[in-house]
């Protein structure tokens, strides 16, 4: 890693612990109402812009940090926080969906039947998140995260996986493709297996989505990349699709609830899609890997915090 | 199959992509410039908010139930009718992101009952249902 590169790395850290420090510091300034109300949107579109800046390289979708670090730091009401990190998974799945499926690496074929269940439990998973009181969803959400944080350890990749032949679900329903590889320069063939443990799996994926409000790339591409074969550039693409589709249906709920508040959901949105467009251009300059470290200390420091904020030891 | 003629016969999927891609394309672009927009007329006050951006400090706090209770705000699809007012101006941009998946698996069903693939017309038949379900706020809050 080049100087410059090392000098932008340990810039980041701090930068993003800034943001979310002075939040936190004035979560009891709250109490007394010292700062003007637009402090709570600025900061949060910083937050939102630096941990998209972040989330594109280290291979994690910016919902994932969302929720556990805005929950955990911000004076929000996790029901809120909720609803404004399922829009911001959507948002971030979306605006890179068009072109990620016609380059060929998102498959509507192999997104489709895994999103539908995925929609159908995330919507179940919203019914119940918004009936559980806050104080289970912080302990439970801490839980997770540390979850996400040891997958991130222990989860390999593979870059084009091994599928000597596909299962007799994925074969009658067509799911294989041929995607052009850039790095190779060579046309890439796939199909996958396993389909119907994918199913199950996506089940559960969704709706641990809609109950916490946070996206599902970080289970999304193991399932389809691991479990089912798929070479590791359209699990990612295919992620996102699937993701734009099952954050869809639990933000619906939400919505109906009237737990999406615009005034913290708008600039979570468009300060995570503008970071993730220069994460997106970051992605040639810092190390990924680098970046992937910082990000699970940041998620293991956001998990503790919501676990102790739960029990009342840390408020 | 060599991998040239598949991909080739990847083609016969383009169809469906390049209409999925083009109709979730400018969904998602008419979501994010009136969310834009209603967000910028909402905060520097153009449009009259139901709940004052200053009042918010006050209720962000509060679980969703005694928010609504305590800010008088409607829930379901009662905010269509104050939609006027800069706060809930900018449901309608988050709406329409959260529906521009519709009008995209809407168009593939008559294009996968023509290519006969009947498994996949009704995939995204089921999905738009799914999608409508949740929308439509039956399914209770």
């Amino acid at each position: 890693m080049n100087p410059s590169t090392q000098r932008r790395l340990a810039l980041a850290l701090p930068l993003l612990l800034l943001a979310a420090a002075p939040a936190h510091a004035a979560e009891a300034a709250q109490a007394v109402s010292t700062l003007p109300w637009w402090f709570w949107p600025l900061a949060l579109f910083v937050t939102c812009f630096l941990i998209g800046i972040v989330a594109v390289p280290a291979g994690i979708g910016g919902g994932t940090l969302f929720v556990p670090i805005v929950g955990g730091f911000f004076p929000f009401h996790l029901d809120f926080v909720r609803g404004a990190g399922l829009l911001v998974a959507l948002a971030s799945a979306l605006a890179a969906g068009p072109m990620l499926l016609r380059s060929g690496l998102a498959n509507l074929r192999l997104a489709l039947p895994l999103a539908l269940l995925a929609s159908i439990s995330s919507i179940a998973g919203a019914m119940l998140g918004l009936a559980l009181p806050a104080d289970a969803m912080q302990i439970a959400l801490g839980v997770i995260v540390l979850a996400i944080v040891a997958l991130m350890l222990v989860t390999k990749k593979a870059e084009h996986p091994e599928v000597a032949r596909p299962d007799p679900l994925a074969a009658a329903l067509g799911i294989h493709g041929v995607f052009f590889d850039g790095a190779s320069g060579q046309f890439a063939r796939w199909q996958v297996h396993r389909t119907p443990l994918a199913l199950f799996l996506f089940l559960l994926i969704g709706l641990i989505g809609g109950l916490f409000g946070i996206g599902a790339g970080w289970a999304n591409v193991p399932v389809l990349n691991m479990v089912m074969g798929a070479p590791l550039k359209v699990a990612a693409g295919t992620s996102g699709l699937i993701l734009s589709l099952s954050s869809a249906s639990a933000s619906w709920y939400y919505i109906n609830s009237g737990a999406t508040l615009p005034m913290i959901a708008v600039p979570s949105v468009i300060g995570m899609i503008l970071g993730a467009r220069i994460g997106a251009h970051l992605l040639h300059v810092l190390k990924s890997s680098h970046i992937r470290k910082m990000v699970i200390v940041l998620l293991a420091f956001a998990g503790l915090r919501a676990i102790l904020k739960g029990t009342g030891l840390w408020m | 199959m060599d991998v040239k003629t598949e991909a080739s016969a990847a083609d016969l999927e383009r169809d469906e992509v390049r209409i999925y891609a083009n109709l979730l394309y400018y969904g998602m672009l008419a979501g994010f410039v009136l969310l834009l927009a209603s967000f910028t007329a909402y905060v520097f006050g153009w449009l009259p908010a139901f709940v004052p951006p200053q009042e918010l400090p006050k209720l962000w706090g509060l679980p969703v139930a005694q928010y609504l209770q305590q800010s008088h705000s409607p829930s379901g699809w009662g905010w269509l009718a104050q939609a006027w007012r800069g706060d809930f101006s900018n449901l309608v941009g988050i709406a329409l992101l959260v529906s521009c998946s519709l009008p995209p698996l809407l168009a593939l069903v008559p294009l996968f009952l023509k290519q006969r693939d009947r498994a996949y017309a009704i995939i995204c038949a089921l999905e738009a249902l799914v999608l409508l379900l949740a929308a439509s706020g039956v399914l209770g809050h």
